[in-house]
């Protein structure tokens, strides 16, 4: 019999059934060949080694952005700044890779680590008014997001643009700051092995310190974590720093991984998909893995069905809507909770 | 920089500050009407792109832009719907919810944009109608105002009218009594017998409705086409606006109309050479800093009303 207690679980996997099966229906809608463009849509992606490789590639800043989310939402912050911090952070790293020079191993790292303390500098701000004067977090950090976009586009334009390049991009950043392949034949850098560190350390940190219990209190009751003695002001600006610093990193580490030129003139999206993939991983560290994963899959299944068949990828963002939506319905399939409780209670009588 | 002030005290450049100006006071309306009800909504940047798709589409079809704009509105009214239907039922939250608003846009525009037309940037195939531009009587002819106010489209007047509109309707009617009653303390308003789940839809709705004229006119008034994510960020400068004018309805038209002049500046001062990625940001900048002043100061009173507080009950003992 399934127990209430998995009902969360139980819950995540009907709704990731739900956008499937919405997926197949907008294909069949619009697909000449349906079945043939479903198979794409859900075997490409697995189907070889370099495709696999394409999958954990975009799985990788999903889950920076998303552990980055993880510990915001946790703590009860409304917090959308990791997109802007993302961008302006890849804007750091590569200043820093194309402008200085450094030995191989040290020249990333320094990259990295400057993006990563630029992000949790600037994240910081939205959370000390927050801590300290109770400014709206959600619009601070929305605001910051279209403030580092300009400032950064500016960056790009004026001061890295290479004028020989042939569309908006930055100079070439230089081989000695590009992160080394791990995994030959797919483009799988070391960042893997960065985030998933982050995402074990995180994990550490929230379920096994005093600060991680303090975390937790703080974003269960504010107010009675004040109480007992917390010192949540300074909690809600060490959660900020450090939500910083993980989107921070992921957006150095995503430029210095995948590309050889800065070349983003919009925001990539990857700070909202983490608000996504903190959903799908119900605010766990080590959850994040399997959503990013999951979120990364059936985006390169859109892209490969995009280019194989007669349906365009951004049908995608419909499908991750839904999920959004349902998800994050507290009221969902809850009359089957009810059921089930009401059962188990049954039997011990 | 005397060609700079040329252009900036020209009545060419105020009217362009009303024109830009229309988009961001929608969405600032929006944006207030579900606040005073206690919901923030985040969807109406995303809410403004299917609008704009769906007055361009629309139109095209039937060759009608009136016929565009109510299906225009229409869409704007059901995606609000959508999110009402799932915050306030199944209890979804609200900023997520907006967040999905906005993701499903971004990518379902382009989406249908592409099945419509077969394209994924603008639908120039399509031949949509634009909304005509108003020409007022005896208000063209005075010198200076004429040309400033007079010749717009006619969604920026109804954008002016908007504004007076939502005041009467949140200052002077018994639904704004319930949209202030509700947002201000649902429990309270519950506790005498007004139904908040129903004025919070309501009030959805009607940001919806703002919303959707704002995206129409990006599309059928502001431009005449849709062009990829062509609304640009003006939903969050809306939501800026609401925020600096403090939730008022006079307070959220001024900072709309600041905003506006803004955008309008961003562009005469492309002549001075200043970055226009910089300009672009003043809002948000403005919006951070008013934001922090106002929270600074209710600090402030909040401490000195507590140790007023605290020096009676002194007294007292």
């Amino acid at each position: 019999m399934i127990k209430s207690a998995h009902f969360e679980k139980i819950r995540t996997l009907a709704v990731i059934l739900i956008a499937l099966l919405l997926t197949f229906l907008i294909i069949a809608i619009i697909s000449d060949d349906p079945l043939r463009t479903i198979l794409i849509f859900l075997v490409e992606p697995v189907s070889s080694v370099s495709h696999l490789g394409n999958v954990v590639e975009m799985a990788i800043p999903l889950m920076f952005t998303g552990l980055s989310v993880v510990l915001l939402f946790r703590t009860n912050l409304f917090n959308l700044g990791a997109e802007g911090l993302f961008y302006f952070a890849g804007i750091v790293a590569s200043t820093i890779a194309i402008h200085w020079t450094l030995s191989g191993w040290l020249h990333p790292i320094v990259s990295i680590l400057a993006g990563a303390l630029t992000g949790a500098l600037l994240s910081a701000i939205p959370g000390i008014l927050k801590a300290k004067w109770n400014v709206n977090e959600l619009v601070t950090s929305l605001m910051f997001n279209s403030i580092l976009f300009g400032v950064g586009l500016y960056f790009l334009n004026y001061k890295l643009r290479d004028p020989q390049a042939f569309s908006n991009s930055s100079y070439k950043l230089q081989p000695t700051a590009l992160l080394p392949n791990l995994i030959p034949g797919t483009r799988i850098h070391l960042g893997l092995i960065l985030a998933l560190l982050c995402i074990v350390a995180v994990h550490y940190y929230m379920y096994r310190t005093k600060w991680g219990y303090e975390l937790r209190m703080t974003g269960s009751n504010r107010s009675f974590a004040e109480y007992s003695g917390i010192n949540t002001t300074k909690v809600i600006i060490t959660v900020h720093l450090i939500a910083g610093f993980l989107a921070g990193m992921g957006g150095s580490v995503e430029v210095l991984g995948m590309y050889t030129r800065f070349q983003w003139t919009s925001l990539p999206g990857y700070g909202l998909d983490g608000a996504l993939v903190a959903l799908l991983a119900k605010n766990n560290p080590l959850s994040v893995i399997g959503a990013a994963l999951f979120l990364a899959y059936i985006r390169i299944g859109a892209d490969q069905m995009a280019r194989m068949s007669d349906v365009p990828a951004e049908m995608i963002s419909i499908v991750q809507a839904v999920i959004i939506l349902l998800i994050s319905a507290e009221q969902f399939l809850k009359f089957w909770k009810t059921r089930m409780l009401l059962k188990e209670a049954g039997i011990r009588e | 920089m005397s060609n700079f002030f040329d252009i900036l005290f020209s009545t060419d450049f105020a009217f362009s500050v009303l024109r830009v100006m229309t988009p961001i006071l929608f969405a600032a309306l929006g944006a207030l009407i579900s606040n005073k009800a206690g919901i923030v909504n985040i969807g109406l940047e995303g809410t403004m792109l299917v609008s704009a798709l769906t007055g361009v589409i629309v139109s095209a079809y039937t060759g009608s832009a009136w016929v565009g704009l109510l299906a225009g509105i229409l869409a704007g009214v059901a995606i609000a719907a959508l999110l009402g239907f799932f915050t306030l039922k199944f209890k979804t939250h609200i900023i997520l919810g907006g967040i999905a608003v906005n993701m499903f846009a971004s990518g379902g525009t382009v989406f249908i944009l592409y099945l419509v037309s077969g394209d994924k940037g603008a639908s120039t195939s399509l031949k949509s109608a634009t909304l005509p531009s108003l020409h007022i009587p005896l208000l063209q002819d005075i010198p200076v105002l004429g040309p400033i106010l007079s010749g717009h489209n006619v969604l920026t007047y109804v954008s002016l009218v908007s504004v007076a509109g939502l005041y009467y309707l949140l200052a002077k009617t018994p639904l704004g009594l319930r949209i202030r009653s509700v947002g201000e303390n649902p429990q309270a308003a519950q506790s005498v017998g007004v139904r908040v789940n129903r004025v919070q839809f309501v009030s959805l709705l009607i940001s919806g409705f703002f919303a959707a004229l704002g995206g129409a006119y990006m599309s059928m008034g502001y431009l005449s086409l849709f062009t990829r994510d062509m609304t640009a960020g003006r939903g969050w400068i809306g939501i800026a606006a609401e925020a600096v004018g403090r939730s008022t309805t006079i307070g959220t038209f001024l900072s709309s109309l600041l905003f506006g002049a803004a955008d309008a500046l961003a562009n005469a001062l492309q002549i001075l050479k200043i970055p226009a990625e910089l300009v672009g940001t003043t809002p948000y900048v403005v919006t951070v800093i008013g934001l922090v002043v106002y929270a600074v100061a209710e600090t402030k009173m909040k401490k000195r009303k507590m140790t007023k507080k605290e020096l009676k009950k002194a007294k007292q003992v």
